[in-house]
């Protein structure tokens, strides 16, 4: 399988099975479009006729065929896709943990209408993680991760800086017994900002392989739903925090991440005010909620978005040519060094490889489903018990939905979020497809990026 | 190739013989918390 599309110039072909990008000129991508279905002596004559103007001759057309033949040997284009035969074998792996979801504050200070947290409780109690509940979570990921040497622990809520002290604790005891174990623990922390003072940002810069700072862009539209309980908009108070924080960090990685929602599908405005604030390690992603909040993205927004996804991808080449780059996590593909067909057919690992633990010690599939009693899996200290959910979402990968079977995306998507699919069709095998529309639109502008990137680097 | 530039990518058919170390990032980890997306993670078996 092919898919061919034009974008910022570029004429683009992606062979699905092999990975393979080429970038193209027109009489290229009109003959590889065409090549499987349409006879040689048709699709010479329709190319010839189209270009005529062009002054294109028989041998312009037969030296290009000649290429695609030739890729098409070295396995380049219209490659088999041989994973399908093997899929069970690739996505079935050994039932190790490599990553939890530690959930150590059902709080938070700030009221989020559109947080899928429930303003940080999950449809449940305030609660806050004990460090003994930590402790017993990083000693059973431990237990559970076989050989994997690299394991992430994300700090999660609600707001887990409002239990900042236990954050603290669990990262020491972690250092402490990762060594004996053959184990090294890298810990993200995903905050609103609020509780953040030079205590945090030493221990964050120091401890932290990633965090995760929440802000929605522009001052009105972060203010419209992050406020405070009190209903006071949190931009002035948080983006201060921020850039101290981002400015002591060095080189470690973080992101801005952002929310964009029905009442501001001109997301990139938010991406520049960002920027303006002198962030450049970005994110923004579509809000996730039922269709009839007033707030959810709709079919009228999809061109807008698209359009956004476009510009996103313009405005970082113009920053690129500027010496002023800057990363927008969905297209930060990495063509040469990039997941393995065993990653790409597997995907996000929730449920298997990666489970979210609450402030009591139960464990779900990931952070998302946190709350539904239907998918509770057992706790840190039994295990998963309910063996039969873990089975379920094994079970989901690249080829388990039949409208995955044509998608030339399935390799970037995995299948796409079970949360996201659960949410949107009652069933973790379903296929959230808004979702997948916005998906395939991020990664088309991605690998234009890559194009853009490689082209301008080595022009000839 | 005059009319095809073929950009360097990581052959997906050869990693099945060679890949699913696993010790990769959890997609969801890092940032975006909402969506499934691998492909931009980094291969890490190396880092075994």
């Amino acid at each position: 399988m092919i898919h061919c599309f034009k974008q910022g110039g570029y004429n683009i072909v992606l062979d699905v099975a092999s990975g393979s990008v080429h970038v193209v000129d027109d009489v290229a991508y009109d003959m590889i479009e065409a090549f499987e279905s349409t006879p040689k002596e048709s699709l010479f004559q329709n190319i010839l006729q189209k270009y005529a103007a062009q002054g294109l001759t028989e041998q312009d057309v037969e030296e290009c065929y000649g290429d695609i033949l030739a890729l098409k040997q070295e396995g380049k284009l219209f490659s088999e896709d041989t994973f399908k035969p093997n899929v069970e074998a690739l996505a079935k792996r050994s039932p190790v943990i490599k990553a939890l979801c530690l959930h150590v504050a059902h709080t938070c200070n700030l009221d989020c209408e559109y947080c899928f947290a429930a303003q940080g409780k999950y449809h449940g109690e305030r609660a806050l993680m004990s460090f003994e509940v930590g402790k017993r979570a990083l000693d059973f990921l431990i237990e559970s991760s076989g050989t994997r040497h690299n394991l992430e622990v994300d700090f999660f809520g609600g707001e887990p800086l409002m239990n900042f002290d236990v954050v603290k604790r669990l990262v020491a005891y972690a250092r402490n017994i990762e060594k004996e174990h053959n184990k090294h623990f890298r810990f993200t922390l995903t905050t609103n900002g609020m509780l953040i003072d030079d205590d945090v940002i030493d221990f964050a810069n120091r401890e932290m392989d990633n965090v995760v700072l929440s802000l929605d862009g522009r001052k009105e539209v972060n203010d419209r739903f992050r406020k405070t309980v009190g209903g006071v908009g949190s931009f002035d108070i948080i983006v201060p925090k921020f850039k101290k924080l981002v400015d002591a960090r060095g080189d470690k990685s973080y992101y801005m991440r952002g929310t964009f929602t029905h009442f501001n599908p001109d997301f990139t405005n938010d991406i520049q005010t960002m920027l303006d604030l002198g962030f450049d390690e970005l994110s923004m992603e579509p809000v996730v909620c039922p269709p009839t909040d007033k707030y959810a993205l709709t079919e009228e927004d999809k061109p807008i978005l698209y359009a956004q996804y476009e510009r996103l991808a313009d405005m970082m080449i113009q920053r690129q040519r500027q010496g002023r780059p800057f990363t927008f996590y969905h297209y930060m593909l990495d063509l040469e060094g990039g997941p393995c067909v065993y990653k790409r057919v597997s995907g996000c690992g929730s449920g298997t490889e990666y489970l979210a633990v609450t402030p009591t010690g139960e464990l779900y599939p990931c952070h998302q489903f946190v709350g539904d009693p239907d998918f509770l899996m057992g706790d840190i200290w039994q295990g998963v018990t309910r063996t039969d959910i873990r089975d379920r979402f094994k079970r989901c990968n690249a080829y388990s939905r039949p409208e995955c079977a044509d998608c030339w995306a399935r390799l970037y998507c995995s299948g796409g979020c079970a949360a996201n699919a659960y949410k949107a069709t009652g069933d973790i095998q379903g296929t959230y497809r808004y979702g997948c529309d916005l998906f395939k639109k991020r990664i088309e502008c991605a690998i234009m990026l890559k194009a853009a990137q490689a082209l301008e680097s080595d022009p000839t | 190739m005059k009319r095809i530039v073929t950009l360097k990518t990581r052959n997906l058919n050869e990693s099945k013989q060679n890949g699913g170390c696993g010790e990769c990032q959890t997609s969801c980890q890092s940032a975006c918390k909402t969506s499934c997306g691998v492909a931009n993670q980094k291969c890490e078996k190396a880092a075994k």
